[in-house]
């Protein structure tokens, strides 16, 4: 048994099908950041640290005559999102009801790709992790709410990575009411402006809850580096006669190899 | 239909497994396909035919390789192993001996299942690359 204690839980095994699989469809068009980033793992639950290749001086060494160093490494960070599901609701599903209600788990989802997401471009300073949007040396080109001037905006973060010799292709990562506005939006003609930015950035327009404004950068690769120890799996808590508590859980880390590899829009 | 990936009746296997299944299935048929492209192209004599049987047999390189990332991603303990053997320089006994040594004890030492891991297996989600 895994420390998910899924096999305490009484639910049955069309129950976890039924909650995995929502939690898949939930979860998989949120996660923005995985669209756009390298990924890497799952390295299993007990992997704890992302090595850096780097160290860091120790003073003090205990003995004459010898220096010491230490490795400096990025700890995983837990995410956890808990949530429950009535025992009466997951008694219907094994019944073959449809329309189990399970908004509750469609929370946690959203919530724990949220946070993902936020901790991948704005970063998380008590976790370590520095957000692509922190780390970027480019001046922040403002975006505003006039959606005309988008694909100008888009095209002068383009140049500002190619200029700092970053290749495409490049992906664009619009929070959610700048992606709204541009979904809304047809240019003269009634060219979907979608389509246009898509062309100017030849990469995929990301709907991105949890990214405030947005973000032009590449999807060459190596530039933007995230870690699943466990990547995200429901786990078991507790429960008594109305409910079943669960929780959605990741162990991940984050780090930027190329600052210079992505623009914020603002 | 048939279900010969299933050495257990499929009604009492779990989903998880019942997926797994069909994978090991898959990628016992790509390395075939190599094996039978590869002896296709030490007969032939066409070059264009030839170039084709390459062709395809890149294909089911790239099937094949994303076959074993999943079952990877699945399972922890081999995903240890495989680590320990592929891209490595040297004795590839060696290596696959000291590997398996190393992931079994470990995950014994830590409780840890060895097959059948229970994330959702969503994973990296990036389609340009």
């Amino acid at each position: 048994m895994s420390h998910l204690l899924r096999e305490h839980a009484p639910i049955t095994e069309r129950g976890w099908e039924l909650l995995d699989s929502e939690a898949r469809e939930r979860l998989a068009p949120a996660l923005a950041a995985r669209k756009l980033i390298d990924f890497s793992g799952p390295h299993g639950w007990e992997h704890s640290a992302t090595s850096l290749g780097r160290v860091e001086g120790i003073f003090d060494p205990p003995g004459e005559g010898v220096s010491g160093v230490r490795r400096q490494v990025l700890a995983l960070v837990e995410l956890r999102a808990q949530f429950s599901v009535a025992r009466s609701e997951l008694a219907d599903a094994d019944r073959g009801a449809e329309d189990v209600d399970l908004d509750a788990l469609d929370a946690a989802a959203q919530a724990i790709a949220v946070a993902e997401n936020a901790a991948v471009f704005h970063g998380w300073k008590a976790a370590g992790i520095t957000g692509i949007l922190e780390a970027s040396p480019h001046d922040a080109i403002e975006f505003g709410e006039d959606c005309e001037r988008y694909p100008r905006h888009v095209a002068k973060a383009v140049e500002a990575l190619l200029s700092a010799g970053i290749e495409g292709p490049y992906g664009l990562a619009l929070g959610p009411e700048t992606h709204t506005r541009v979904l809304e939006t047809s240019e003269h003609g009634g060219y979907p402006l979608l389509e246009h930015l898509r062309e100017i950035a030849g990469g995929p327009l990301v709907w991105s809850p949890g990214v405030k404004g947005a973000a032009v950068l590449s999807l060459r690769g190596g530039d933007f580096l995230f870690e699943a120890g466990e990547d995200l799996s429901i786990g078991y808590e507790s429960h008594d006669a109305d409910a079943v508590q669960l929780y959605l859980e990741e162990s991940i880390s984050f780090r930027v190899a190329t600052p210079e590899a992505a623009v914020a829009l603002t | 239909m048939g279900f010969d990936q299933y050495h257990e009746p499929p009604e009492e296997l779990p989903a998880q497994t019942r997926t797994f299944a069909r994978l090991c299935t898959s990628l016992t048929e790509e390395a075939e396909a190599i094996g039978w492209y590869e002896q296709r192209m030490a007969v032939e004599t066409d070059d264009e035919a030839r170039a084709i049987m390459h062709d395809a047999q890149g294909e089911e390189f790239k099937h094949f390789c994303m076959d074993l990332e999943f079952l990877l991603r699945r399972t922890p303990v081999w995903r240890e192993i495989a680590e320990g053997v592929l891209f490595q320089e040297g004795d590839i006994v060696e290596h696959g001996e000291d590997a398996e040594e190393e992931a079994t004890e470990g995950a014994a030492a830590r409780g840890a299942p060895l097959s059948g891991g229970e994330s959702l297996g969503i994973g990296g989600l990036r389609e340009v690359s």
